[in-house]
């Protein structure tokens, strides 16, 4: 068998050429150039690229937020809160992040009352963005009931919600802001620099998700809102607001506005309108209603003006309180214009002209005076200019200049017509009346001594007063009386200009009085627009608003009664 | 297979150095996967349970003494290769893919019983004859490889097809071939690449590895991974961030924390160092698993040892390149570190059998 030894032979020929414990070194060393490798790219990774990597790893979970702070609050002069800012809950969503879990999106929908085709159409039209808003202001039961579900991209947000705890009593006054906590109207928009707070920025960090984990530090130190106390007195607008909303009702008005102005400081103690709106609640306002028309509605003042014709009278020096005009027979022509009284009142004086509100003695006195000196006279009580109350929205009204006049244009804008102004306006220069001739800056803000200029002589304005007081003793205005006080006041009854023609039916209803008349504190501004039952002289519906009002004001304002 | 050498019967069968150095890898993927978790205490229990059956598993293998069971080695690679057509057939599918077995009380992954098994038959099929094989067994042997891995690919799961292949072909390169063999295997291997590039890989995979040589190509997309996983591990720096502390992972900017990159979350907090240490666990266990092999007393068992090891080495090595982005993202677990149940259960049962081989040693060599 000489092929047996052969295979064998060849066999260990072989067996021979493996030497397994070479290729075992040979994978040790295997072995060990790996984990070289891997370690070289460790370093690799951790030393020489490690800034490049971290400040890449930074970038994903170092972020910015600001911080929210709450917007000033509004108070009365007293400290009671007109407009405080309270927490509230918004729910927004990660559209990256919700998207995972869709089945869920009909609860989310569900609890916070939209549809969820709207919230559908919301977010996938938004997929790219990281932060929707899904419903802002929700109540703090349905945001507990959204934390509860654990929805994953779902988050709550702190806000901010105005919040008007005297409702529609200050609404125009005040007016309102909108979602984002910024100022709209009234004296919201007028203050928002001061009220808004700036917000401060800190270094948080966020997880993939864009959910804050931890806070890093300040960046800047958030600013909360100033608060801001202003010239109202809380009291003085409710009673307003009350009296005037009754009589506005009761005469089935359009509208009506008041104001009580302190007459020595210029400060607004009260300002309200009819037709009101809850600002808490706006969902239904229509724009006409949040008009504060104490400031950005004119109107022609008829009778009230007529006192500044007198003074402007007095002052000329052709007239003293006793000279008497002869407004026989109770009717003026004066080219296309007829001017009437309600009757034939005859030859009087002064006192009268103002006590009986004549209108034909009021333009004879006008027509008799030089334009220039009534229009000078006129413009030193401020009208035709802003009060510069820096109320938003405020008018100057208008006033024509005396060269562009007629005569006609003289003498009706000596009972009032031809002439337009705002009730601010208006209550502003009786002030100066009853302040010894000393025109006061206007004010929302509390404020102490102020220095007024003297517009006119002690002796004039204490003149008028008299003139004006008889108005209310003996006069157009006694429903004006208040018991124990002793009050000056004039009525207006103003043919309402509607789109260039005077309708017979729509007038405005006026009543501007000051009390008390021995030491005036107090001037008061009542306008009801168009009443259209019962009685439309302003001596009928406006002088009861003021005199009721006056009666509780008088009272906590510790003003001591007059002795009669 | 008497012999009247002095026999040291130990009451128990263990290498302790290994058993000590997979017990301290086992606790330090305890200690990171509680930090890639966010401290979830209760995926912590599963993985303690897993790894304690894991071990159970490890020492109950090691008293085996495996000449005795050497004649059913053909018998259970049988039952592993059907039991890999029933998946085909009747078996559960998860995320696409069709891998389960469901027993009723449990769901079973017969892959992973293959990858114990495919060595187990290997070894003794190569080993049982002198070395090295002839050309005909090594083409049966290739065939033995060739039904499981194309199998298994079927599911599919090119990951664990790959993992088997090469454990059978690491047997068989043990097993003594000639080096111009290898060489030109391996150029065919080289040569088939362009191939399946264009004819065999579907675009999906084409773009896994465009991506992988230009992850900032699509960073928010196919890219993110790899990007998330180099800035984590860069962001460790030398001493890492500290246990607990690291941003990226915490943060949950990096994806797959539990699992496969869990390398990262490791190397963000303790960085370079931590890095060495990890390594040199690895190492020791993989030069013991070599000291064993070269220490074995027959073929089948210097075989069956070089190949487990071998393939737990390839566990490591891919995972780590892929998560440091040396090679694209296959997914293949962190060996005893990752969070995941089977193939821990696999792991542990290779390693019971490297100790059963070293422990039930002849002294007859010394």
């Amino acid at each position: 068998m000489p092929i047996q030894p052969k295979k064998k032979n060849s066999r260990r020929r072989r067996y021979k050429k493996y030497n397994s414990a070479i290729r075992r070194r040979w994978i040790l060393v295997i072995f060990l150039i790996v984990i070289i490798i891997l370690f070289w790219r460790a370093i690799d990774l951790q030393i020489n690229s490690s800034h490049f990597l971290q400040s890449q790893g930074q970038k994903r979970h170092i972020g910015i937020e600001k911080i929210i702070v709450h917007r000033g609050m509004l108070m009365d002069r007293n400290g009671e809160p007109l407009a405080i800012s309270t927490p509230i809950q918004s729910v927004w969503v990660n559209p990256k992040q919700f998207v995972e879990n869709k089945s869920q999106w009909g609860k989310l929908a569900g609890l916070l009352d939209i549809e969820l085709v709207a919230l559908e159409k919301l977010l996938i039209n938004r997929m790219q963005r990281e932060f929707v808003y899904v419903k802002r202001h929700i109540s703090p039961f349905i945001a507990a009931e959204v934390k509860e579900l654990k929805l994953s991209g779902v988050f709550l947000q702190r806000e901010y919600r105005r919040y008007y705890p005297t409702k529609e009593m200050s609404a125009h006054l005040l007016g309102f802001t909108n979602i984002d906590d910024q100022g709209q109207e009234g004296l919201e928009l007028g203050l928002n620099n001061f009220l808004t707070g700036i917000s401060g920025v800190r270094q948080v960090i966020k997880n993939k998700y864009g959910k804050v984990i931890a806070y890093v530090k300040n960046i800047s130190l958030p600013r909360p809102g100033q608060d801001i106390r202003l010239s109202i007195d809380r009291r003085l607008q409710y009673w307003t607001y009350q009296e005037l909303k009754t009589a506005v009702l009761r005469a089935k008005a359009t509208a009506g506005s008041a104001i009580i102005l302190d007459i020595k400081t210029g400060e607004v103690l009260a300002m309200t309108n009819q037709p009101d709106y809850n600002p808490n609640n706006r969902r239904e306002l229509k724009s006409d209603h949040y008009r504060n028309r104490v400031i950005t509605d004119v109107f022609e003042p008829g009778s009230t003006i007529k006192p500044f014709t007198i003074i402007a009278a007095l002052t000329s020096g052709k007239y003293i309180p006793t000279s008497r005009i002869d407004t026989r027979p109770g009717i003026l022509k004066l080219g296309k214009h007829i001017i009437r009284d309600s009757r034939n009142y005859g030859v009087i004086d002064l006192a009268t002209v103002i006590r009986k509100s004549s209108n034909v003695g009021a333009s004879k006195i006008a027509l008799s005076l030089s334009a220039e000196q009534l229009w000078n006279n006129l413009t030193k009580f401020g009208f035709g200019k802003i009060s510069g109350s820096g109320f938003p929205g405020e008018v100057a009204g208008s006033l024509m200049n005396f060269q562009q006049w007629n005569k006609a244009r003289q003498g009706t804008i000596g009972y009032g017509y031809g002439i337009n102004m705002t009730i601010l306006q208006l209550a502003r220069a009786y002030a100066a009346i009853g302040n010894q001739g000393i025109l006061p800056p206007i004010s929302f803000f509390p404020t102490e001594a102020v220095q007024g200029q003297q517009i006119i002589r002690k002796e004039i304005a204490a003149q008028t007063m008299q003139m004006l007081e008889a108005v209310v003793t003996n006069g157009t205005g006694t429903l004006a009386q208040v018991k124990g006080f002793r009050v000056a006041g004039k009525t207006g009854t103003v043919r309402k200009y509607i789109t260039g023609k005077y309708v017979g039916e729509n007038h405005l209803a006026l009543f501007v009085g000051i009390v008390p008349a021995s030491a005036p504190r107090l001037v008061m501004v009542v306008l009801i627009d168009s009443p259209h039952r019962g009685s439309y002289y302003g001596g009928k519906i406006a002088a009861p608003v003021f005199s009721k009002v006056m009666t509780n004001v008088l009272r906590v304002l510790n003003i001591s009664p007059d002795d009669y | 297979m008497q012999n009247n050498w002095p026999q040291r019967k130990p009451l128990i069968f263990i290498d302790k150095y290994l058993f000590f150095s997979l017990v301290l890898l086992s606790c330090v993927g305890l200690i990171i996967l509680y930090s890639a978790s966010n401290q979830n205490t209760s995926l912590i229990l599963r993985q303690i349970v897993r790894l304690l059956i894991g071990f159970i598993i490890m020492l109950s293998i090691a008293q085996m003494n495996l000449q005795k069971i050497i004649s059913w080695i053909p018998w259970i690679y049988l039952i592993g290769v059907i039991l890999l057509a029933l998946v085909l057939i009747i078996g559960d599918s998860s995320k696409g893919a069709q891998r389960w077995l469901n027993l009723g009380l449990f769901r079973f992954q017969p892959s992973e019983l293959m990858k114990i098994t495919l060595p187990l038959m290997l070894a003794w099929y190569i080993g049982n004859k002198p070395l090295p094989p002839t050309y005909t067994r090594l083409l049966l042997a290739i065939i033995m490889i060739v039904i499981p891995v194309v199998l298994i690919f079927k599911e599919p799961d090119l990951g664990t097809s790959l993992l088997i292949a090469s454990s059978g072909v690491f047997v068989i390169l043990l097993a003594g071939m000639n080096w111009r063999l290898i060489a030109s295997f391996v150029a065919v291997i080289v040569a088939f690449i362009p191939i399946l590039w264009f004819y065999i890989m579907h675009e999906y995979q084409q773009n896994r590895v465009l991506t992988f040589l230009n992850p900032e190509s699509d960073p928010l997309g196919a890219g993110y991974h790899i990007i998330q996983s180099k800035i984590a591990i860069g962001s460790g720096g030398l001493y890492g961030k500290g246990w607990l502390k690291g941003t990226q992972s915490q943060l949950q900017f990096l994806p797959e924390r539990t699992t496969d990159f869990i390398f990262a979350v490791y190397s963000e907090e303790f960085g370079l160092m931590g890095i060495l240490f990890l390594l040199m666990i690895y190492f020791f266990i993989l030069t013991k698993g070599l000291y064993v092999a070269l220490h074995a007393q027959d073929s089948f068992s210097r075989l069956l040892v070089g190949s487990l090891i071998l393939t737990f080495f390839v566990y490591i090595f891919v995972n780590i390149s892929m998560v440091t982005g040396l090679l694209p993202v296959v997914g293949l677990p962190l060996p005893l570190i990752s969070y995941g149940g089977t193939s821990i259960v696999t792991l542990m049962a290779g390693f019971g059998l490297i100790m059963s081989v070293h422990t039930h040693r002849r002294f007859l060599s010394y």
